[in-house]
Protein backbone atom coordinates (compact mmCIF):
# COMPACT_ATOMS: atom_id res chain seq x y z
CA UNK A 1 0.00 0.00 0.00
CA UNK A 2 2.77 2.43 0.90
CA UNK A 3 4.80 2.08 -2.24
CA UNK A 4 3.32 3.13 -5.52
CA UNK A 5 2.83 0.02 -7.67
CA UNK A 6 5.04 -0.20 -10.75
CA UNK A 7 2.08 -0.80 -13.00
CA UNK A 8 0.48 2.44 -11.81
CA UNK A 9 3.66 4.39 -12.64
CA UNK A 10 3.62 2.86 -16.12
CA UNK A 11 -0.06 3.70 -16.50
CA UNK A 12 0.70 7.31 -15.50
CA UNK A 13 3.33 7.63 -18.21
CA UNK A 14 1.19 5.94 -20.87
CA UNK A 15 -1.75 8.21 -20.03
CA UNK A 16 0.32 11.38 -20.26
CA UNK A 17 1.82 10.30 -23.58
CA UNK A 18 -1.63 9.44 -24.93
CA UNK A 19 -3.02 12.81 -23.84
CA UNK A 20 -0.18 14.69 -25.53
CA UNK A 21 -0.61 12.68 -28.73
CA UNK A 22 -4.40 13.12 -28.65
CA UNK A 23 -4.05 16.88 -28.23
CA UNK A 24 -1.62 16.94 -31.15
CA UNK A 25 -3.98 14.90 -33.31
CA UNK A 26 -6.95 17.14 -32.49
CA UNK A 27 -5.09 20.31 -33.46
CA UNK A 28 -2.77 19.13 -36.22
CA UNK A 29 -4.12 15.96 -37.79
CA UNK A 30 -7.91 16.33 -37.71
CA UNK A 31 -9.23 18.31 -40.66
CA UNK A 32 -11.01 21.59 -40.00
CA UNK A 33 -14.75 21.17 -40.31
CA UNK A 34 -16.09 22.99 -43.37
CA UNK A 35 -19.04 24.83 -41.83
CA UNK A 36 -18.23 25.24 -38.15
CA UNK A 37 -14.48 25.82 -38.44
CA UNK A 38 -12.00 25.54 -35.60
CA UNK A 39 -14.54 25.39 -32.79
CA UNK A 40 -15.61 21.95 -33.96
CA UNK A 41 -12.31 20.60 -32.61
CA UNK A 42 -13.80 20.78 -29.13
CA UNK A 43 -15.99 17.86 -30.15
CA UNK A 44 -13.27 15.24 -29.67
CA UNK A 45 -12.65 16.02 -26.02
CA UNK A 46 -16.25 17.03 -25.34
CA UNK A 47 -17.67 13.64 -26.21
CA UNK A 48 -14.74 11.85 -24.58
CA UNK A 49 -15.23 13.78 -21.32
CA UNK A 50 -18.93 12.95 -21.25
CA UNK A 51 -18.07 9.35 -21.98
CA UNK A 52 -15.83 9.27 -18.91
CA UNK A 53 -18.58 10.96 -16.89
CA UNK A 54 -21.08 8.25 -17.77
CA UNK A 55 -18.45 5.56 -17.26
CA UNK A 56 -17.78 6.93 -13.77
CA UNK A 57 -21.43 6.96 -12.77
CA UNK A 58 -21.98 3.50 -14.20
CA UNK A 59 -18.94 2.22 -12.32
CA UNK A 60 -20.23 3.85 -9.12
CA UNK A 61 -23.60 2.09 -9.42
CA UNK A 62 -21.99 -1.27 -10.22
CA UNK A 63 -19.52 -0.96 -7.32
CA UNK A 64 -22.46 0.07 -5.11
CA UNK A 65 -24.24 -3.14 -6.07
CA UNK A 66 -21.14 -5.17 -5.25
CA UNK A 67 -20.83 -3.37 -1.93
CA UNK A 68 -24.37 -4.26 -0.92
CA UNK A 69 -23.69 -7.91 -1.82
CA UNK A 70 -20.31 -8.30 -0.11
CA UNK A 71 -20.01 -5.39 2.38
CA UNK A 72 -16.33 -5.15 1.50
CA UNK A 73 -14.65 -1.79 2.05
CA UNK A 74 -12.94 -1.74 -1.34
CA UNK A 75 -16.23 -1.48 -3.27
CA UNK A 76 -17.31 1.57 -1.29
CA UNK A 77 -13.98 3.29 -1.86
CA UNK A 78 -14.16 2.51 -5.58
CA UNK A 79 -17.77 3.72 -5.80
CA UNK A 80 -16.96 7.08 -4.22
CA UNK A 81 -13.86 7.44 -6.39
CA UNK A 82 -15.87 6.79 -9.55
CA UNK A 83 -18.53 9.35 -8.57
CA UNK A 84 -15.94 12.06 -7.95
CA UNK A 85 -14.18 11.45 -11.26
CA UNK A 86 -17.50 11.21 -13.08
CA UNK A 87 -18.59 14.58 -11.70
CA UNK A 88 -15.39 16.33 -12.79
CA UNK A 89 -15.66 14.98 -16.31
CA UNK A 90 -19.37 15.61 -16.65
CA UNK A 91 -18.61 19.19 -15.69
CA UNK A 92 -15.80 19.37 -18.27
CA UNK A 93 -18.33 18.05 -20.77
CA UNK A 94 -20.75 20.86 -19.94
CA UNK A 95 -18.08 23.56 -20.17
CA UNK A 96 -16.65 22.34 -23.48
CA UNK A 97 -20.18 21.95 -24.82
CA UNK A 98 -21.00 25.54 -23.90
CA UNK A 99 -17.88 26.78 -25.68
CA UNK A 100 -19.04 24.99 -28.82
CA UNK A 101 -22.71 25.95 -28.44
CA UNK A 102 -22.02 29.69 -28.20
CA UNK A 103 -21.03 30.14 -31.89
CA UNK A 104 -23.06 27.22 -33.29
CA UNK A 105 -26.39 27.51 -31.43
CA UNK A 106 -25.83 31.17 -30.61
CA UNK A 107 -26.37 30.50 -26.90
CA UNK A 108 -24.31 29.14 -24.02
CA UNK A 109 -27.17 27.06 -22.75
CA UNK A 110 -30.38 25.47 -23.90
CA UNK A 111 -32.72 22.97 -22.26
CA UNK A 112 -31.86 20.16 -24.58
CA UNK A 113 -32.25 16.57 -23.23
CA UNK A 114 -28.53 15.90 -23.06
CA UNK A 115 -27.79 19.18 -21.33
CA UNK A 116 -30.72 18.77 -18.96
CA UNK A 117 -29.77 15.19 -18.17
CA UNK A 118 -26.13 16.05 -17.50
CA UNK A 119 -27.14 18.89 -15.19
CA UNK A 120 -29.57 16.74 -13.25
CA UNK A 121 -26.93 14.02 -13.07
CA UNK A 122 -24.52 16.52 -11.48
CA UNK A 123 -27.25 17.45 -8.98
CA UNK A 124 -27.87 13.78 -8.16
CA UNK A 125 -24.21 13.18 -7.43
CA UNK A 126 -23.90 16.41 -5.42
CA UNK A 127 -26.76 15.04 -3.32
CA UNK A 128 -24.80 11.77 -3.12
CA UNK A 129 -21.82 13.59 -1.63
CA UNK A 130 -24.05 15.53 0.79
CA UNK A 131 -25.70 12.31 1.90
CA UNK A 132 -22.32 10.76 2.62
CA UNK A 133 -21.05 13.79 4.51
CA UNK A 134 -24.11 13.67 6.80
CA UNK A 135 -23.38 10.16 8.10
CA UNK A 136 -20.67 9.36 10.62
CA UNK A 137 -20.87 5.58 10.83
CA UNK A 138 -18.68 4.32 7.95
CA UNK A 139 -20.75 1.18 7.31
CA UNK A 140 -24.00 3.06 7.11
CA UNK A 141 -22.36 5.74 4.96
CA UNK A 142 -21.21 3.07 2.55
CA UNK A 143 -24.59 1.33 2.46
CA UNK A 144 -26.59 4.50 1.90
CA UNK A 145 -24.07 5.74 -0.66
CA UNK A 146 -24.38 2.48 -2.57
CA UNK A 147 -28.18 2.60 -2.54
CA UNK A 148 -28.28 6.20 -3.70
CA UNK A 149 -25.68 5.56 -6.42
CA UNK A 150 -27.92 2.78 -7.78
CA UNK A 151 -31.22 4.68 -7.48
CA UNK A 152 -29.68 7.83 -8.96
CA UNK A 153 -28.08 6.04 -11.88
CA UNK A 154 -31.32 4.23 -12.75
CA UNK A 155 -33.19 7.52 -12.93
CA UNK A 156 -30.74 8.99 -15.46
CA UNK A 157 -32.04 7.18 -18.59
CA UNK A 158 -35.62 8.00 -17.56
CA UNK A 159 -34.68 11.66 -17.20
CA UNK A 160 -33.13 11.51 -20.64
CA UNK A 161 -36.19 9.95 -22.26
CA UNK A 162 -38.59 12.30 -20.56
CA UNK A 163 -36.56 15.30 -21.66
CA UNK A 164 -36.23 13.81 -25.12
CA UNK A 165 -39.98 13.64 -25.62
CA UNK A 166 -39.53 17.39 -25.91
CA UNK A 167 -37.92 18.69 -29.07
CA UNK A 168 -34.13 18.43 -29.28
CA UNK A 169 -31.53 20.36 -31.26
CA UNK A 170 -28.46 18.47 -30.12
CA UNK A 171 -26.64 16.85 -33.04
CA UNK A 172 -26.23 13.09 -32.97
CA UNK A 173 -22.96 12.40 -34.71
CA UNK A 174 -23.02 8.69 -34.03
CA UNK A 175 -26.13 6.81 -35.09
CA UNK A 176 -29.28 8.16 -36.67
CA UNK A 177 -30.06 11.82 -36.44
CA UNK A 178 -33.44 13.44 -36.29
CA UNK A 179 -34.38 16.46 -38.36
CA UNK A 180 -34.02 19.81 -36.63
CA UNK A 181 -30.65 19.18 -34.99
CA UNK A 182 -28.36 22.18 -35.41
CA UNK A 183 -24.62 21.80 -35.82
CA UNK A 184 -24.74 18.45 -37.53
CA UNK A 185 -21.76 17.11 -39.46
CA UNK A 186 -20.51 13.87 -40.93
CA UNK A 187 -17.15 12.61 -39.75
CA UNK A 188 -14.43 12.00 -42.31
CA UNK A 189 -12.11 9.03 -41.83
CA UNK A 190 -9.45 11.25 -40.19
CA UNK A 191 -12.02 12.77 -37.85
CA UNK A 192 -13.24 9.33 -36.84
CA UNK A 193 -9.66 8.23 -36.10
CA UNK A 194 -9.04 11.26 -33.89
CA UNK A 195 -12.39 10.80 -32.21
CA UNK A 196 -11.78 7.15 -31.36
CA UNK A 197 -8.27 7.98 -30.19
CA UNK A 198 -9.68 10.66 -27.87
CA UNK A 199 -12.12 8.14 -26.42
CA UNK A 200 -9.27 5.73 -25.81
CA UNK A 201 -7.15 8.45 -24.22
CA UNK A 202 -9.91 9.56 -21.88
CA UNK A 203 -10.64 5.98 -20.90
CA UNK A 204 -6.99 5.68 -19.90
CA UNK A 205 -7.25 8.93 -17.94
CA UNK A 206 -10.30 7.52 -16.19
CA UNK A 207 -8.55 4.28 -15.26
CA UNK A 208 -5.47 6.13 -14.07
CA UNK A 209 -7.39 8.65 -11.94
CA UNK A 210 -9.61 5.93 -10.55
CA UNK A 211 -6.62 3.93 -9.43
CA UNK A 212 -5.04 6.99 -7.78
CA UNK A 213 -8.30 7.93 -6.08
CA UNK A 214 -8.84 4.40 -4.75
CA UNK A 215 -5.32 4.44 -3.29
CA UNK A 216 -6.15 7.78 -1.70
CA UNK A 217 -9.33 6.25 -0.27
CA UNK A 218 -7.32 3.47 1.39
CA UNK A 219 -4.91 6.04 2.80
CA UNK A 220 -7.83 8.05 4.19
CA UNK A 221 -9.03 4.90 5.93
CA UNK A 222 -5.58 4.33 7.35
CA UNK A 223 -5.34 7.90 8.68
CA UNK A 224 -8.76 7.48 10.25
CA UNK A 225 -7.65 4.29 12.00
CA UNK A 226 -4.45 5.90 13.26
CA UNK A 227 -6.41 8.85 14.62
CA UNK A 228 -8.74 6.51 16.48
CA UNK A 229 -5.78 4.64 17.90
CA UNK A 230 -4.27 7.92 19.13
CA UNK A 231 -7.50 9.11 20.72
CA UNK A 232 -8.18 5.80 22.41
CA UNK B 1 -50.53 -16.65 17.17
CA UNK B 2 -50.96 -19.98 19.01
CA UNK B 3 -54.65 -20.11 18.42
CA UNK B 4 -54.08 -19.70 14.73
CA UNK B 5 -51.80 -22.69 14.38
CA UNK B 6 -54.47 -25.42 14.28
CA UNK B 7 -56.53 -23.25 11.96
CA UNK B 8 -53.67 -23.02 9.54
CA UNK B 9 -53.19 -26.77 9.67
CA UNK B 10 -56.78 -27.42 8.81
CA UNK B 11 -56.98 -24.88 6.04
CA UNK B 12 -56.61 -26.23 2.54
CA UNK B 13 -54.61 -23.21 1.34
CA UNK B 14 -51.15 -24.01 -0.04
CA UNK B 15 -48.19 -22.78 2.03
CA UNK B 16 -47.28 -20.02 -0.42
CA UNK B 17 -50.70 -18.49 -0.19
CA UNK B 18 -50.61 -18.52 3.60
CA UNK B 19 -47.24 -16.78 3.55
CA UNK B 20 -48.59 -14.14 1.23
CA UNK B 21 -51.60 -13.45 3.44
CA UNK B 22 -49.23 -13.13 6.41
CA UNK B 23 -47.23 -10.66 4.35
CA UNK B 24 -50.33 -8.67 3.48
CA UNK B 25 -51.36 -8.70 7.14
CA UNK B 26 -47.97 -7.28 8.13
CA UNK B 27 -48.31 -4.50 5.57
CA UNK B 28 -51.80 -3.76 6.74
CA UNK B 29 -50.67 -3.66 10.39
CA UNK B 30 -48.11 -0.95 9.59
CA UNK B 31 -50.67 1.03 7.59
CA UNK B 32 -53.19 0.69 10.39
CA UNK B 33 -50.63 1.86 12.95
CA UNK B 34 -49.86 4.97 10.86
CA UNK B 35 -53.51 5.79 10.33
CA UNK B 36 -54.37 5.31 14.02
CA UNK B 37 -51.45 7.49 15.12
CA UNK B 38 -52.49 10.17 12.66
CA UNK B 39 -56.11 9.98 13.74
CA UNK B 40 -55.02 10.78 17.30
CA UNK B 41 -52.40 13.45 16.67
CA UNK B 42 -53.56 14.90 13.31
CA UNK B 43 -50.20 16.66 13.12
CA UNK B 44 -49.09 15.29 9.75
CA UNK B 45 -52.20 15.80 7.65
CA UNK B 46 -53.02 19.23 9.06
CA UNK B 47 -49.50 20.45 8.32
CA UNK B 48 -49.62 19.06 4.79
CA UNK B 49 -53.05 20.56 4.07
CA UNK B 50 -52.24 24.03 5.35
CA UNK B 51 -48.91 23.97 3.55
CA UNK B 52 -50.57 22.93 0.27
CA UNK B 53 -53.05 25.79 0.58
CA UNK B 54 -50.23 28.24 1.23
CA UNK B 55 -48.32 27.07 -1.83
CA UNK B 56 -51.39 27.57 -4.03
CA UNK B 57 -51.90 31.00 -2.50
CA UNK B 58 -48.30 31.98 -3.24
CA UNK B 59 -48.60 30.75 -6.80
CA UNK B 60 -51.71 32.85 -7.20
CA UNK B 61 -49.65 35.98 -6.70
CA UNK B 62 -46.42 34.75 -8.24
CA UNK B 63 -47.97 33.66 -11.53
CA UNK B 64 -51.06 35.86 -11.92
CA UNK B 65 -53.36 32.90 -12.45
CA UNK B 66 -55.82 34.79 -14.60
CA UNK B 67 -58.38 33.15 -16.85
CA UNK B 68 -56.13 33.01 -19.91
CA UNK B 69 -52.97 31.51 -18.43
CA UNK B 70 -54.81 29.26 -16.01
CA UNK B 71 -55.14 26.29 -18.35
CA UNK B 72 -51.49 26.16 -19.28
CA UNK B 73 -49.98 26.47 -15.79
CA UNK B 74 -52.48 24.54 -13.67
CA UNK B 75 -50.70 21.18 -14.17
CA UNK B 76 -47.39 22.67 -13.06
CA UNK B 77 -48.86 24.43 -10.03
CA UNK B 78 -50.66 21.27 -8.92
CA UNK B 79 -47.59 19.07 -9.13
CA UNK B 80 -45.31 21.55 -7.36
CA UNK B 81 -47.91 21.75 -4.60
CA UNK B 82 -48.12 17.95 -4.33
CA UNK B 83 -44.35 17.60 -4.33
CA UNK B 84 -43.78 20.17 -1.59
CA UNK B 85 -46.61 18.93 0.61
CA UNK B 86 -45.42 15.38 -0.07
CA UNK B 87 -41.88 16.05 1.16
CA UNK B 88 -43.30 17.55 4.32
CA UNK B 89 -45.37 14.43 4.95
CA UNK B 90 -42.59 11.98 4.08
CA UNK B 91 -40.15 13.72 6.41
CA UNK B 92 -42.61 13.77 9.27
CA UNK B 93 -43.74 10.20 8.80
CA UNK B 94 -40.20 8.82 8.93
CA UNK B 95 -38.97 11.21 11.65
CA UNK B 96 -41.82 9.98 13.86
CA UNK B 97 -40.55 6.41 13.53
CA UNK B 98 -37.00 7.43 14.29
CA UNK B 99 -37.57 9.86 17.17
CA UNK B 100 -39.65 7.67 19.41
CA UNK B 101 -37.66 4.54 18.64
CA UNK B 102 -40.64 3.07 16.81
CA UNK B 103 -38.49 1.90 13.93
CA UNK B 104 -36.42 -0.32 16.22
CA UNK B 105 -39.61 -1.79 17.59
CA UNK B 106 -40.94 -2.42 14.09
CA UNK B 107 -37.70 -4.09 13.06
CA UNK B 108 -37.97 -6.50 15.99
CA UNK B 109 -41.25 -7.80 14.62
CA UNK B 110 -40.85 -11.22 12.97
CA UNK B 111 -41.95 -10.05 9.53
CA UNK B 112 -40.17 -9.48 6.26
CA UNK B 113 -38.62 -6.02 6.32
CA UNK B 114 -39.98 -5.16 2.91
CA UNK B 115 -43.46 -5.54 4.45
CA UNK B 116 -42.59 -2.64 6.76
CA UNK B 117 -41.44 -0.61 3.76
CA UNK B 118 -44.60 -1.31 1.78
CA UNK B 119 -46.69 -0.54 4.84
CA UNK B 120 -45.04 2.87 5.10
CA UNK B 121 -45.50 3.38 1.35
CA UNK B 122 -49.22 2.64 1.55
CA UNK B 123 -49.59 4.90 4.60
CA UNK B 124 -47.75 7.77 2.93
CA UNK B 125 -49.71 7.23 -0.28
CA UNK B 126 -52.98 7.48 1.65
CA UNK B 127 -51.86 10.76 3.25
CA UNK B 128 -50.76 12.13 -0.07
CA UNK B 129 -54.01 11.14 -1.79
CA UNK B 130 -55.99 12.74 1.03
CA UNK B 131 -54.10 15.99 0.50
CA UNK B 132 -54.69 15.76 -3.24
CA UNK B 133 -58.34 14.97 -2.64
CA UNK B 134 -58.49 18.19 -0.67
CA UNK B 135 -56.46 20.33 -3.07
CA UNK B 136 -58.38 19.39 -6.22
CA UNK B 137 -61.84 20.63 -5.16
CA UNK B 138 -60.37 23.72 -3.48
CA UNK B 139 -58.38 24.57 -6.60
CA UNK B 140 -61.41 23.92 -8.80
CA UNK B 141 -63.46 26.23 -6.62
CA UNK B 142 -60.90 29.02 -6.32
CA UNK B 143 -60.02 29.19 -9.99
CA UNK B 144 -63.30 28.06 -11.49
CA UNK B 145 -61.75 25.25 -13.46
CA UNK B 146 -62.95 21.65 -13.53
CA UNK B 147 -60.21 19.29 -12.36
CA UNK B 148 -62.36 16.20 -12.00
CA UNK B 149 -61.35 14.56 -15.24
CA UNK B 150 -60.89 10.74 -15.06
CA UNK B 151 -57.60 10.95 -16.98
CA UNK B 152 -56.19 13.53 -14.58
CA UNK B 153 -57.16 11.45 -11.56
CA UNK B 154 -55.36 8.47 -13.11
CA UNK B 155 -52.23 10.55 -13.74
CA UNK B 156 -52.29 11.80 -10.16
CA UNK B 157 -52.58 8.23 -8.85
CA UNK B 158 -49.65 7.00 -10.95
CA UNK B 159 -47.53 10.06 -10.18
CA UNK B 160 -48.19 9.95 -6.44
CA UNK B 161 -47.38 6.25 -6.32
CA UNK B 162 -43.97 6.74 -7.92
CA UNK B 163 -43.26 9.78 -5.76
CA UNK B 164 -44.11 7.94 -2.54
CA UNK B 165 -42.22 4.78 -3.53
CA UNK B 166 -38.95 6.67 -4.04
CA UNK B 167 -39.72 9.21 -1.31
CA UNK B 168 -40.28 6.62 1.42
CA UNK B 169 -37.02 4.87 0.58
CA UNK B 170 -35.00 8.09 0.54
CA UNK B 171 -36.76 9.53 3.59
CA UNK B 172 -35.88 6.45 5.61
CA UNK B 173 -32.24 7.12 4.69
CA UNK B 174 -32.44 10.89 5.23
CA UNK B 175 -33.77 10.61 8.80
CA UNK B 176 -30.70 8.59 9.75
CA UNK B 177 -28.29 11.38 8.77
CA UNK B 178 -27.10 14.47 10.60
CA UNK B 179 -28.86 16.95 8.32
CA UNK B 180 -32.18 15.02 8.24
CA UNK B 181 -35.09 17.17 7.02
CA UNK B 182 -32.91 19.37 4.87
CA UNK B 183 -31.53 16.42 2.99
CA UNK B 184 -34.74 14.77 1.78
CA UNK B 185 -35.72 17.23 -0.98
CA UNK B 186 -32.11 17.40 -2.16
CA UNK B 187 -31.96 13.62 -2.45
CA UNK B 188 -35.47 13.20 -3.77
CA UNK B 189 -36.06 15.93 -6.34
CA UNK B 190 -33.29 15.15 -8.84
CA UNK B 191 -34.34 11.49 -8.84
CA UNK B 192 -38.05 12.19 -9.36
CA UNK B 193 -37.56 14.74 -12.14
CA UNK B 194 -38.51 12.26 -14.90
CA UNK B 195 -41.66 11.44 -12.94
CA UNK B 196 -42.50 15.14 -12.66
CA UNK B 197 -41.92 15.90 -16.30
CA UNK B 198 -44.16 13.01 -17.29
CA UNK B 199 -46.83 13.81 -14.69
CA UNK B 200 -46.97 17.51 -15.58
CA UNK B 201 -47.12 16.84 -19.32
CA UNK B 202 -49.77 14.13 -18.93
CA UNK B 203 -51.85 16.31 -16.58
CA UNK B 204 -51.61 19.27 -18.93
CA UNK B 205 -52.64 16.98 -21.79
CA UNK B 206 -55.70 15.82 -19.86
CA UNK B 207 -56.65 19.39 -18.90
CA UNK B 208 -56.36 20.61 -22.46
CA UNK B 209 -58.39 17.65 -23.70
CA UNK B 210 -55.65 16.30 -25.94
CA UNK B 211 -55.98 13.02 -27.79
CA UNK B 212 -55.12 9.95 -25.68
CA UNK B 213 -52.50 8.99 -28.29
CA UNK B 214 -50.53 12.11 -27.28
CA UNK B 215 -50.80 11.37 -23.56
CA UNK B 216 -49.89 7.68 -23.69
CA UNK B 217 -46.11 8.10 -24.03
CA UNK B 218 -46.13 10.07 -20.76
CA UNK B 219 -48.36 7.53 -19.05
CA UNK B 220 -46.02 4.75 -20.17
CA UNK B 221 -43.11 6.63 -18.68
CA UNK B 222 -45.00 6.99 -15.39
CA UNK B 223 -45.80 3.26 -15.31
CA UNK B 224 -42.21 2.27 -16.10
CA UNK B 225 -40.95 4.62 -13.38
CA UNK B 226 -43.37 3.19 -10.80
CA UNK B 227 -42.50 -0.42 -11.61
CA UNK B 228 -38.76 0.13 -11.79
CA UNK B 229 -38.45 1.94 -8.50
CA UNK B 230 -40.87 -0.32 -6.65
CA UNK B 231 -38.65 -3.23 -7.63
CA UNK B 232 -35.44 -1.40 -6.67
CA UNK B 233 -36.81 -0.23 -3.32
CA UNK B 234 -38.04 -3.76 -2.59
CA UNK B 235 -34.52 -5.06 -3.18
CA UNK B 236 -32.53 -2.45 -1.26
CA UNK B 237 -34.77 -1.55 1.69
CA UNK B 238 -33.21 -4.28 3.85
CA UNK B 239 -29.90 -2.42 3.67
CA UNK B 240 -31.47 0.88 4.77
CA UNK B 241 -32.67 -0.45 8.12
CA UNK B 242 -29.83 -2.91 8.74
CA UNK B 243 -27.88 -2.20 11.92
Amino acid sequence: MNNKPRLLSILDVVTIVLLVVATGLVFLYAPTEAVMGQVQRVFYFHVAANWVGMLGFLAAAVCGGFYLRTAERKWDIASLAAVEIGMVFAFIGIVTGSIWARPIWNTWWTWDPRLTTTTIMLLIYSAYLMLRSGIEDPDRRARFGAIYAIVGFLSVPLTFFSARLFRTIHPIVIGTNQPGAAGQFDMTAAMLQVFLFSLLTFTFIFADLLWHRIRLGWMEDRVEQLKMKLNA
Amino acid sequence: MKTEAPLAKRSTQPAGMRASTAYMRAIWAVVWKDLAAELRSRELLSAMLVFALLVILIFNFALELDARTRYSVTAGVLWVTFAFAGTLGLNRSMAMEKDRGCLDGLLLAPVDRSAIYFGKVVGNLIFMLLVEGFVLPVYSLLYNINLFIPGLIGVILLGSLGYVVVGTLLASMAVQTRTRDVLLPILLFPVVIPLFIAAVKASAGCLQGLDMAEIWPWLNLLIVYDLLFTAVAFMVFDYVVEE
